[in-house]
């Protein structure tokens, strides 16, 4: 339960970093991408924040722990290999998220604005992940396919 | 146009940045917001509870936020044949590549992870291509 509760409260806290930070609105986002336009760097300021709190906290506190606080072990995959689906993977991301600004942080949290252009990006966006997990359990073996397990960053 | 905001995106970023930091901690967990929406249709049996609470609690951010009278002024000016492509290629590509901004770009880098280096630099490199092409040769 208390986990469940950490998780909403997380959740929360990681919205309101985007509303605050602005990263909500598209149009931030693509004028940050817009080099050649009128240049918008805020998103190097919210990348900038975000890294040095979470990399300060996770070599000084969570790397020394053996498990985090409410549970028996961390559940980060510590994958290492740079292959063709993580390049092609941010190839396809990228073409997406400068196409319209939104990636899938922003598109859950902009969910009560009830515009229909992010209710029409987030069933696309689920769409696409399971045409890509598809595709993927039918090329790859099962001992490749770890990304279905548990959270696939890393 | 938006004007640079430097002192709200170092608040805004730091949040995430907490954010992410408290659930690794806390949880043991990854904050990286494709990889917990694409396990949340995963069978009951397979705990995907947590990522229901954090994604409710993602979606119900701009109201923590309306307790301090916060403005929203984001404007979705996207065009309808771009909202279903980027969908759906945001979708596949942070399937494909094992993560997305939050994912690769946040918890990755932070902790030195090289497939989450190569990874943002891709997407970054990328995105801004298509804006330029979109915006300055189309």
């Amino acid at each position: 339960m208390m986990k469940l509760i950490i998780s909403f409260l997380c959740g929360l806290l990681f919205g309101m970093g985007l509303y605050i930070s602005q990263m909500v609105n598209p149009q931030k986002v693509i004028n940050f991408l817009d080099i050649a336009g009128n240049w918008d760097a805020s998103l190097i300021f919210v990348m900038g924040a975000g890294l040095l709190v979470f990399s300060l906290g996770y070599f000084l506190v969570i790397k020394k722990r053996t498990r985090p606080i409410f549970d028996n072990n961390f559940f980060i995959l510590q994958r290492k290999l740079i292959d063709k689906n993580l390049i092609l993977g941010a190839v396809f991301f990228g073409t997406g998220w400068g196409l319209t600004g939104i990636c899938p942080g922003p598109a859950v949290a902009n969910i009560l604005t009830f515009e229909p252009k992010i209710f029409v990006f987030i069933i696309m966006m689920l769409m696409g992940m399971f045409v890509a997990r598809s595709t993927l359990k039918a090329t790859a073996s099962i001992e490749e396919f770890t990304c279905d397990e548990e959270n696939c960053e890393v | 146009m938006t004007e640079f905001t430097p002192l709200s995106s170092l608040l805004g970023g730091a949040l995430l940045g907490l954010a992410s930091l408290l659930f690794l901690l806390l949880n043991g967990r990854i904050a990286g917001i494709s990889s917990i929406i694409s396990g949340s249709f995963r069978a009951l049996n397979r705990t995907p509870q947590w990522r229901w609470c954090f994604l409710l609690g993602l979606a119900l951010s701009p109201l923590a936020l309306a307790i301090f009278d916060y403005q929203n002024i984001s404007s979705i000016e996207i065009t309808w044949p771009l909202t279903i492509t980027g969908g759906f290629l945001v979708g596949f590509g942070s399937y494909l590549g094992s993560g997305c901004t939050s994912g690769h770009g946040i918890c990755g880098i932070g902790r030195l992870s090289p497939r989450s280096i190569v990874s943002t630099c891709v997407f970054m490199l990328v995105a801004i291509a298509v804006v330029f092409i979109s915006k300055h040769l189309l």
